[in-house]
């Protein structure tokens, strides 16, 4: 066992995939010679070629139409947007064919797409890099939508992403990507938690903080930090935007029976209202407050030296964590 | 096998300018004429013309001449199914015979079709079997066939996202070193203006991808005439991405049968693709919502009548000895029983069950999905436990 980085851990995942199927392919803009503005593809053109590692026009949708007709074809094209503010090309494609095809053709047809996508703030950035468009996707049935928070959930999630049968929508958080943890490399894909699955990533007994992507790290410091103020904060990984896993998220906010879930994206209409609506439902009895929740503004993606205001940190989700336990 | 030239290249000036406004607008179909670039083999008149790229010595002129007719066939019954309420909605092809019939007849069995949703001339060649079109157009799938099945994908609604999927499928071919293998990516003069389609073009052009773009030019994207998607002709546009572009003359199914055998050939040889733009006319209506008399002059259709393409097919076979009148009447006869088993058919479909809306969504299962089945199922079970009383 040995600590890399996120960014590196994904890099592994590819290479592990790239190895065990010759189908699985790697698309999109700068990935091959350069390795990926972000350096998570490094490596592998030189190692597998053009033909698996290809880089592609400078186009979104192509990159995604295209990748359908490959897959149509029996391949496993993995794509990668370059960052979030630039998935929007592809929107029509991604919407309209890849998450519906399987629908339109009564099962008769699979699209094991994966599309990558670096998403969230952080890193200083000028305008479309730092976005949040995953609710986008979670709103449209036939995408399974995910996102990884450390790099042992990094180097088999993206394993798995390319292993599914269903397109595959998979957030990296770009601002964790030099994040270090520790990966397995010999841990087996059957023994890895399911890809659809939450996971409880610090046990809690007042508190429960829904959280995904580049805001899991965020909730763990602030469990830390409540813990000086005596109060015990379970923090949850929701790894799968959709499909849900409700029975993780239910049975942790009916221990706790506080409930905030925290993301950086917007949070009207957001994931943490369908989050919310559906706790209400399930744990009514068992909640002592409402369910609260902590996000971006309802604005566009603010300036690089205002985004702190924007983002959810430790302080925000305490305040948040202290309003819930003062109902 | 000599391939196709970029006719583009020959030309400097479009050979299409500035449309006059207003009423004439409406008459410019008219007389934008084929060019001399238009390769023809069979003439309005039915009278054959030979072409030096374009031999078409063994085809089988009869065996074209009963797909048009059957199709025209199915055509007209799908649009009196649909005024008697049994479709939801049809999308007609009436005009474009010759272009579907020509183009799919060229292809292998091991070629790929990709069709936008009125390619039910291609869904015949390929052997769909028809009812999976009419299923589709009263609204009991939306779609639903295999592709692979008979290399024939499925409808495509979104203007021009197909031609992507074409492209990648293409690339696949490559990947998989098969040289017996092409693509055809089907679409009309209105997506020439989506940017899938530029994206399609570019990608396949860089990739030297095995696919042929043929695009139905049928004078329409709805009410807006050619004129209003690009100030070129159609296969001209072509130069510009570096794909050889031909125009041909869309009502004559050996002229299309054999532009299009030339170019999927080119390109299983690995010489990359090519644009076909078959020049043609929808005669009837974009599909049975639409009411084109607002956008188009009587006279108009009553020109492009002149140029039908099955008749000049008619025309040539009993000129030339070919056929007699008891093979039309048997083709007829044929297509009247066609169409009769697809009525039926039709009429018998069921709607489909409740609980299947909530299949094929993903894989597996899904625990959110599950649920929502589970409390659909429970509510309609509520309506069965009061004898249907509330239904």
């Amino acid at each position: 066992m040995s600590k890399i980085t996120l960014s590196r851990a994904i890099n592994e995942g590819l290479r592990r995939s790239l190895e065990n199927d010759p189908k699985v392919m790697i698309m999109g803009e700068d990935v091959g010679r350069l390795g990926g503005v972000f350096r998570v593809t490094d490596g592998l053109q030189k190692d597998f070629g053009e033909h698996r590692v290809v880089d592609t026009p400078l186009a979104e949708s192509g990159i995604v139409g295209t990748a359908i007709g490959l897959a149509l074809r029996g391949y496993r094209p993995v794509c990668e947007i370059q960052f979030d503010g630039f998935v929007y090309p592809a929107t029509d494609q991604i919407v309209s064919q890849l998450a519906k095809m399987r629908y339109r053709s009564r099962g008769h047809v699979s699209l094991p797409v994966v599309i990558r996508i670096p998403f969230g703030g952080g890193i200083g950035a000028v305008e479309h890099h730092s976005e949040s468009p995953e609710v986008f996707f979670a709103h449209t049935a036939g995408l399974r939508v995910v996102a990884c928070a450390d790099p042992a959930d990094a180097f088999t999630m993206i394993q798995q992403a390319i292993a599914s049968d269903d397109p595959v929508i998979f957030f990296e958080p770009k601002r964790r990507y030099w994040d270090k943890g520790e990966i397995d490399p010999a841990a087996s894909l059957d023994a890895a938690l399911p890809l659809d699955q939450a996971r409880v990533v610090r046990e809690g007994t007042d508190v429960t903080l829904l959280s995904y992507g580049p805001m899991v790290r965020t909730c763990l410091e602030a469990a830390l930090a409540a813990e000086d103020d005596g109060r015990s904060v379970e923090v949850v990984d929701l790894r799968s935007l959709s499909p849900l896993d409700l029975g993780c998220v239910t049975d942790s906010v009916r221990r706790t029976g506080h409930c905030v879930v925290v993301h950086e994206a917007p949070v009207y209409a957001g994931l943490g209202a369908e989050i919310a609506a559906r706790v209400t439902e399930a744990c009514f009895y068992h909640l002592e407050a409402p369910v609260l929740r902590v996000g971006g503004f309802a604005i566009p993606y603010p300036v690089a030296r205002a985004e702190d205001h924007y983002l959810p940190d430790l302080d925000r989700i305490l305040d948040a964590v202290d309003r819930a336990s003062a109902y | 096998m000599k391939r196709i030239t970029t006719r583009a290249s020959r030309l400097v000036r479009p050979a299409v300018a500035t449309p006059p406004r207003g009423r004439d607008e409406k008459e410019w179909h008219v007389t934008a004429e084929l060019t001399a670039e238009t390769v023809q083999l069979l003439t309005p008149a039915g009278e054959r013309v030979n072409h030096p790229d374009y031999p078409v010595d063994d085809v089988d002129i009869r065996g074209l001449y009963r797909d048009m007719a059957l199709v025209r066939r199915i055509d007209n019954e799908a649009v009196a199914l649909q005024r008697q309420g049994e479709l939801a909605l049809w999308a007609p092809l009436i005009g474009q015979e010759a272009a579907q019939i020509g183009s799919a007849r060229a292809l292998s069995p091991r070629d790929m079709a990709f069709p936008s949703y009125r390619e039910h001339g291609v869904a015949w060649c390929r052997g769909l079997d028809m009812l999976r079109i009419f299923e589709l157009f009263r609204g009991v799938t939306h779609g639903a066939w295999d592709p692979e099945e008979h290399k024939f994908h499925l409808y495509t609604v979104v203007i021009g996202d197909q031609t992507l999927h074409a492209t990648g499928y293409a690339m696949g071919i490559q990947r998989d070193e098969a040289e017996d293998e092409a693509v055809i990516a089907y679409f009309g003069d209105g997506a020439t203006s989506q940017g899938d389609v530029s994206e399609a073009f570019s990608w396949a052009s860089v990739f030297q991808a095995p696919l042929v773009f043929f695009c139905q030019n049928n004078q329409f994207a709805i009410s807006a005439p050619p004129e209003r998607q690009s100030r070129v002709p159609i296969y001209q546009r072509a130069a510009g991405f570096g794909l050889p572009g031909i125009r041909v003359d869309g009502n004559d199914v050996l002229a299309c049968y054999a532009v299009t055998r030339q170019a999927l050939r080119a390109a299983r040889e690995g010489q990359g693709p090519a644009l076909i733009e078959a020049f043609t006319y929808r005669m009837g209506a974009h599909t049975t919502t639409d009411d084109p008399t607002r956008y188009r002059l009587a006279s108009e259709l009553e020109a492009w009548r002149q140029r039908d393409p099955i008749e000049r097919v008619q025309a040539y076979l009993t000129r030339s000895g070919e056929a007699d009148a008891a093979f039309f009447d048997q083709v007829q006869a044929e297509a009247d029983e066609l169409a009769a088993k697809l009525r039926a058919a039709v009429l018998a479909l069921p709607d489909p069950p409740p609980l299947s809306l909530f299949d094929h969504v993903y894989s597996g299962g899904s625990a959110i999905l599950d649920a929502e089945r589970a409390q659909y199922a429970a509510y309609l079970e509520g309506f069965d436990e009061e004898q249907g009383a509330r239904r």
